[in-house]
């Protein structure tokens, strides 16, 4: 019986293994010395020149410009000055200026405190500097310590993770549902393009040339979002009642989208002339996240209880499982199926609006192959196209493997056409294991 | 006809096959002779098709031996058989719709070498085979194109080209009409006198009478007899094939019908169903029989909406419904329990627990929510009840046995509280003690006045249960047993073999 148990959770949450694996190993090859620019960082630098220098030292603060690093440089200042200590002067800019403000020290100097930058610099230029100018005799300069940390799991870099893969991860609930149902939806690609640009001249139109208000832009969201909800009722309207099979009809629909999207558009993107529109792609007001994560993490919560907690639900895995049994028990299958599409469609659609969002621009070029992706991380999630099994969590975590090593071959520089082959070989393995899982359960 | 001194063809001895619950055959012996007709008879799921399948090399048997030509043979994939001489031509025919008759007969035997297919070559051979059957089919044609009786006669053709001296027919003339009947036997006759040896599997008797030598019964998966066909009286085929005692097999009870709950009149759908008339009462049972392809299950399905109907109306009440769907059906107050669980009963694949609330959805949701708790107390109460032996809720459809997997649909259908409730098969596949927990639900739900529909094969099972019996044959009624006491099996049979021109 316990066997039993642990083969069973192996099987549901394999994928979630496989992803911490992964995390662990690119985490491994991301390793570096990093020179930490926290807060922390500058009261633990503060703390050791006080315990070394003793009271009553000269201290110069030097710290390259960038972001954040006036803040760095703030602390440092702060509490050493707290301290007791003398803070000739804090320069936060290029080389050029460190080395001028060494050269204005009028009375000697104890302590550098640096960043990483201009402790190279230091460590280069003081020997010399140190020749012509006897104020800088006894210098010795401070850096933060050193630490080993994984690039991979900086929290820029994981939430940029995150916000890679939301459009995706968001399209592959409504993915998911179409392949529980043992179907499939090649037009969200297309969809995407096609509701960025809707969305774009449907602002257009409503602020007829003004610069469009709040109220125009969320019409305009609507407006694409709506259209591709309907293109999505249409599929499931063949797929059902004309019994023409979900590959060929999203096939069609992915090709006239696609043109159509062009044609509106007349193959240019089209600009929004709102700043206010990046809200959804590119902000983030909620606990750092991104607007895009937020969203995401949201959309998954709901889709999870709708697939286990409501009838529709129930019935999405039964029409999927055994389509005639789910008839003769009651289920209402094509409306199933209609609905299905339709959120695909509608998912689809608001990928199109964040896609356009990011980048201010209805964009008949955008989304292209993202079918491809949404369906690779549907697979890889552990879902069978075979229908009647999958889990919207699986999905995610997915699109998060898919993700993790997009963002793993970046990172470690792995060239674009040879990332081109791990993904179809992650996908290839994926569909593998799938029919393994499928054997032993046959078998047993 | 056969010498009994001389090498039987074929001897399959003591064979013996379990499944997961059901001991399918045991001890089996069957001898068939060249150059003659046995005839292989029993009640579905007395075992014929299961031994069959261990003959076409199908299934493996347990135990047991089988002999061609007195050697002792191995048949432990369907090549093996076909090697061994054995052709089998199952109710489902294996050609492809797509390709010619000529392409289906040499199908797995083109030249191994990577070369041209002699077509010439085929061709000739095939005008060969359908000549010795003599049936003339132009090779040439699709297979989709011919009618059914030629397709059999492909299949056998197609035996033929494989050296086949052992033909099995499963129910050959199922989809037949009586004049392609009449060249079937025909064609039997003729690959009798060539020297094959022929088992015969049909529900059929006067093609029993007309055509076998000897006969072999089985029943309950054990073999009851064979003898000379001679020695056989038609009544004593139908004894041996059915005959067992009834008692303390039916539960006894007192039925009191009631006002008529549903009217089904002059229902019709394509040639399966043929204007069916009838009464369903509240408090009865209606068992509905017949042989395999009578229409029964085509009618029930058209009463649940399963199918279109072409014409005829069901009235549930006194009030017509116009049910178009099972969906419509159920909310009117009807539900059917399929005869094939595993395609139609249940979704395999979800939970136990699942499967039971899918009809009854509405019942455990609450503000747009399932309520699992209170879906898992209904189903634990019914779980209690009707003795569902299972792990737990969450387990899998698919790992039940049969007779749990029927106690499941059961529980589904129960809990929904339906009016009219139609079972096919409710017993097939079921072990004694189970089939008896069934009827007793069965009566349960008469008495609360609920009306029942009950499709059998089994005829005990229709005299031991139903109040009433209505028989069809070729998709119509052939008749009606009101005095279900004094009904034997034998008028059942008589009435489910009343042919078309017999009944106008």
């Amino acid at each position: 019986m316990k066997n039993l148990d642990t083969g069973k959770l192996l099987s549901d949450y394999g994928n979630v293994l496989v992803l911490l694996l992964l995390c662990v190993v690119i985490s491994v090859v991301t390793l570096e010395e990093q020179s930490p620019r926290s807060t922390a960082a500058a009261e633990n630098l503060a703390a050791r020149i006080v315990g070394d220098a003793g009271k009553n030292a000269n201290i110069l603060i030097l710290v390259r410009g960038g972001e954040g690093q006036q803040k760095f440089a703030n602390t440092l200042k702060n509490t050493l000055s707290k301290s007791g200590l003398n803070v000739t002067d804090t320069v936060v800019g290029t080389p050029a200026d460190a080395r001028a403000a060494l050269e204005k020290q009028t009375e000697p100097l104890d302590v550098i405190a640096t960043d990483e930058h201009m402790a190279a610099f230091c460590l280069e230029q003081l020997p010399n500097l140190a020749k012509k100018y006897p104020t800088l005799a006894n210098t010795t300069a401070y850096q933060p310590k050193k630490h080993l940390w994984p690039n991979f799991l900086k929290k820029e870099n994981l939430l940029n993770v995150l916000k890679q893969i939301s459009v995706v991860a968001i399209i592959a609930i409504g993915m998911t549902m179409v392949i529980i149902t043992a179907g499939i939806d090649l037009s969200v690609g297309s969809l995407i393009a096609f509701s960025g640009v809707v969305t774009a001249l449907s602002i257009q139109q409503l602020s007829g040339g003004a610069d469009p208000t709040t109220g125009h832009l969320l019409l305009g969201c609507a407006a694409g979002i709506l259209v591709c909800a309907l293109i999505g009722m249409g599929t499931g309207g063949l797929v059902t009642l004309f019994n023409i099979p979900a590959f060929i009809v999203t096939l069609g629909v992915m090709f006239i989208t696609k043109g159509l999207a062009f044609i509106f558009s007349q193959s240019a993107p089209i600009p929004i002339a709102n700043e206010g529109f990046a809200w959804l792609g590119r902000g983030s007001d909620l606990i750092g996240l991104p607007n895009s994560v937020v969203l995401m993490l949201l959309l998954y919560g709901i889709a999870h209880v709708i697939m286990t907690h409501t009838s529709i639900g129930r019935y999405i895995y039964a029409v999927g499982g055994n389509p005639e049994a789910a008839r003769l028990s009651g289920v209402p299958v094509k409306w199933v199926l209609v609905f299905v599409y339709t959120l695909c469609g509608l998912l689809a659609g608001l990928g199109g609006v964040m896609e356009a969002s990011l980048h201010i621009t209805g964009d008949p070029k955008s989304g292209t192959l993202v079918e491809l992706q949404v369906i690779a991380a549907v697979v890889v999630g552990g879902t069978s196209l075979a229908g009647g099994q999958g889990k919207i969590f699986g999905t995610l975590v997915g699109a998060l493997i898919i993700g993790v090593i997009r963002n793993g071959m970046n990172l470690t520089g792995v060239e674009a056409h040879m990332q081109s082959v791990v993904y179809g070989v992650v996908i290839l393995i994926a569909v593998m294991v799938d029919q393994l899982k499928n054997r032993a359960r046959k078998t047993n | 006809m056969a010498d009994a001194a001389q090498t039987p063809l074929l001897r399959m001895r003591g064979i013996s096959k379990a499944f997961p619950g059901v001991q399918a055959l045991s001890k089996v012996n069957l001898t068939l002779f060249a150059g003659e007709v046995l005839a292989l008879l029993g009640e579905n799921g007395a075992g014929k098709s299961t031994l069959i399948k261990i003959l076409g090399g199908a299934h493996q048997q347990d135990e047991g031996s089988i002999e061609i030509d007195g050697n002792l043979v191995r048949l432990n994939n369907p090549l093996k058989a076909q090697s061994a001489g054995i052709g089998i031509i199952y109710q489902e025919f294996n050609l492809v719709p797509g390709l010619t008759a000529r392409e289906n007969i040499f199908l797995g035997q083109e030249p191994s070498r990577v070369c041209f297919i002699p077509r010439a070559q085929e061709e000739e051979k095939s005008r060969e085979l359908f000549a010795r059957i003599g049936v003339e089919i132009n090779p040439n044609t699709l297979c989709r194109d011919l009618t059914v009786a030629q397709q059999q006669i492909v299949e056998i053709a197609k035996s033929l080209a494989q050296d086949a001296r052992i033909i099995v027919m499963d129910e050959p003339t199922a989809a037949l009409t009586p004049r392609e009947v009449e060249c079937l036997l025909t064609v039997v006759r003729e690959l009798r006198s060539q020297g094959i040896g022929i088992i015969y599997i049909s529900h059929r008797l006067d093609e029993i009478d007309a055509i076998a030598d000897r006969v072999t019964v089985l029943r309950d998966g054990a073999h009851v007899t064979t003898r000379a066909k001679e020695d056989l009286e038609r009544h004593e085929m139908i004894e041996l094939m059915v005959g067992r005692s009834l008692d303390k097999e039916f539960p006894s009870h007192e039925c009191q019908p009631g006002d008529v709950r549903l009217a089904v009149k002059n229902l019709s759908r394509g040639t399966k169903v043929r204007n069916v008339s009838f009464e369903l009462r509240a408090g009865e049972i209606v068992g509905l029989t017949g042989l395999v392809g009578a229409g029964r299950t085509e009618t029930a399905r058209l009463i649940f909406g399963a199918d279109k109907k072409d014409s005829g109306t069901v009235e549930l009440d006194g009030k017509p419904i116009g049910a178009t769907s099972p969906r419509d059906a159920i909310r009117c107050g009807i539900c059917l329990l399929t005869e094939d669980r595993k395609s139609e009963g249940l979704v395999l694949g979800l939970a136990v627990q699942e499967n039971f609330g899918l009809p009854s959805l509405h019942q455990f949701t609450h503000k747009g929510l399932i309520n699992r708790e209170q879906e898992s107390d209904a189903f634990a109460k019914y779980v209690k009840q009707i003795k569902i032996k299972i792990s737990n809720h969450e387990q899998s459809a698919a790992t039940l046995s049969g007779g749990n997997q029927q106690k499941v649909v059961l529980a589904k259908w129960l809990q929904r509280n339906a009016e009219v409730i139609i079972f096919d098969e409710p017993t097939r596949g079921i072990d004694v003690g189970a089939k008896y927990e069934i009827y007793q639900l069965i009566h349960q739900l008469t008495d609360e006045g609920k009306a029942v529909l009950m499709i059998s094969s089994e005829l005990p099972e229709i005299l031991g249960m139903s109040n009433r019996i209505i028989v069809m044959n070729e998709g119509r009624v052939t008749g009606e047993i009101s005095d279900v006491t004094n009904a034997t099996q034998a008028d059942i049979m008589k009435l489910a073999t009343l042919r078309e021109e017999m009944a106008a």
